[in-house]
């Protein structure tokens, strides 16, 4: 197996774009990806590109030789759609292919236009990824999907409403020095308490906003690394995907996320780590609840304990194990195509020491990424370490 | 069954399968299939999505159901435009669970939009109804009395 590092990382600001273009969105991201990287565009070899909603979003389906064009590059160009793993997948498979050594350089990531849409089509949008039949014409939203979660973790385990403003909270302040960060402003946690309920026991500041954006990276192989002297010190040392019921009701644990834990297993397995080597994660909050049931599913508290990770500091910018130091999806926006591309470019830059809270993780060597999509029928993770 | 596309939607028309499902609910002989080794689940299928047996056999649901989780959504989806704030729950009947819309006891029109009708352990009984945004048929939850 071929060691794969990361060359490069490019995001475009998360935020409201709405007269942006999917396009021209991907354009920048790559851009800054292969000036990051130091990589001539010509030596791509695939393009790995997520996307969930654009066929909605822009009327634009077939958007992987449009991103190609995009990004200046001219070479097998396929989009990944798992919903909110999109990206997550994307990159996946542009390990594998690096890993495998069928290409020595890949670009991968995502994009996702939201804003150009009211509040009822981007509901809608996202809808789509929950099950048409049994679960949206039932009246689930994707927050109401992730609200009936909370309600069967607080049944099973206990916790409360504030226990989850306590991750938006954190979230918000991780957020504040983030540049590419849709909302740059604390939120306290009696704030987040008081905010107007969406879909109940979640309200507004359990959510993520509806964000533009877009992300690349440049993958490449450790060899290829050394023989055009690129400064590509983080490498992907594992990758994991998996798979559950596509309804929440066909699960056997309502406030579990069993595709989450295969997905970590495998990629724990493949880095030849454990949860206790970890020292940061990025994690898929879209909602508050999220960030509880992804750091029980990696490992990071046992079922029933997550939910106080964040209150008891154990997860904040200065304790044990820092979760979402860019501000996760909550604060840092959720473009749900980019996502899972985005998580990696920030554990990249934290691991580089180039990020505004690397000085947070000073010594940390180990990094994961968590990716989720719908609620969670679609988990990838992914182990960074530091190379040299 | 036009209602989807009614709706503006890019829905199908039909779903062979589960538009017969729903009838049945309707007609208060609701079914789960259920496969040799007891796993449930609803149609259309050809085989378990538990453990791939394709010897499936539909089975009546009970008539009472257990709600495990629940919420109240404000924010909807266009086709629930009209219907929010609304109450969406799951439900267990026998083999296999319910995802459904509660409605109050006393008649068809009454929503539960607070929640209150019902909590996690009530007992339900599942049908079908109307969305009062575009008349979709769903299926809704209503509480028993005990």
């Amino acid at each position: 197996m071929t060691e794969v590092r990361v060359a490069g990382v490019g995001l475009t600001r998360f935020g409201s774009h709405p007269e942006r273009t999917g396009r021209d969105l991907f354009a920048e991201a790559a851009d800054r990806a292969f000036a990051d990287a130091g990589v001539d565009r010509d030596d791509a070899e695939e393009l790995n590109y997520g996307n969930f909603m654009g066929a909605l979003a822009e009327h634009q389906g077939h958007q992987a030789p449009l991103m190609a064009e995009a990004a200046g590059v001219r070479c097998p160009a396929t989009r990944y759609e798992s919903a909110c793993a999109s990206a997550g997948v994307a990159v996946r498979e542009a390990v594998r292919t690096v890993a495998a050594g069928d290409a020595d350089v890949v670009l991968a990531g995502g994009m996702e236009r939201m804003t150009n849409l009211d509040t009822g089509g981007a509901t809608e949008g996202l809808a789509i990824a929950a099950d048409d039949l049994f679960e949206v014409r039932a009246g689930v939203t994707f927050p109401g999907a992730y609200a009936l979660m909370a309600r069967a973790y607080f049944e099973a385990h206990g916790g409360s409403r504030e226990d989850l403003a306590h991750v938006a909270a954190k979230n918000h302040e991780n957020a504040l020095p983030n540049e590419y960060a849709q909302f740059r402003s604390e939120v306290s946690v009696e704030e987040a308490l008081d905010s107007p309920p969406v879909a109940e026991p979640l309200h507004l500041f359990d959510a993520c906003p509806i964000t533009d954006g877009a992300s690349a990276l440049v993958l490449v192989s450790a060899e290829y690394a050394a023989e055009n002297d690129l400064d590509a010190s983080v490498a992907v040392t594992g990758t994991g995907q998996g798979t559950d019921r596509m309804a929440l009701a066909d699960r056997a644990d309502l406030a579990a996320t069993p595709a989450a834990v295969d997905a970590a297993t495998a990629a724990y397995d493949a880095a030849g780590i454990g949860p206790a080597d970890v020292d940061l994660a990025e994690v898929h909050d879209c909602f508050t609840i999220a960030e509880v049931l992804a750091i029980e599913a990696l490992g990071f508290a046992e079922p029933g304990e997550g939910i106080a990770a964040a209150r008891d500091g154990y997860t904040t910018a200065d304790g044990d194990l820092p979760v979402n130091l860019s501000g996760g999806l909550k604060a840092k926006g959720h473009p749900v195509g980019a996502t899972g591309g985005s998580q990696i470019a920030e554990l990249t830059r934290l691991l580089r020491g180039d990020h505004p809270n690397s000085e947070h993780v000073p010594d940390a060597e180990v990094a994961v990424a968590h990716n989720a999509g719908g609620t969670v029928a679609s988990a990838v993770v992914h182990v960074l370490e530091v190379a040299e | 069954m036009t209602d989807e596309a009614e709706s503006g939607g890019s829905a199908p028309a039909a779903n062979a399968g589960y538009d017969e499902w729903l009838d049945a609910l309707a007609a208060e002989e609701g079914y789960a299939l259920v496969c040799p080794e007891g796993h449930g689940s609803l149609p259309p299928r050809r085989v378990c999505p538990e453990c791939g047996a394709s010897d499936l056999s539909e089975e009546p649901l009970p008539a009472e159901g257990t709600v495990e989780t629940y919420t109240v959504v404000h924010v909807p989806s266009p086709r629930f435009s009209d219907d929010a704030p609304y109450v969406t729950a799951v439900a267990q009947f026998g083999p296999v669970r319910l995802t459904g819309v509660v409605r109050e006891v006393d008649g068809d029109g009454g929503v539960d939009v607070d929640g209150d009708a019902i909590e996690v352990g009530s007992a339900v009984e599942a049908g079908v109804g109307e969305r009062e945004t575009d008349g979709g048929r769903i299926v809704v939850f209503r509480p028993m009395e005990t």
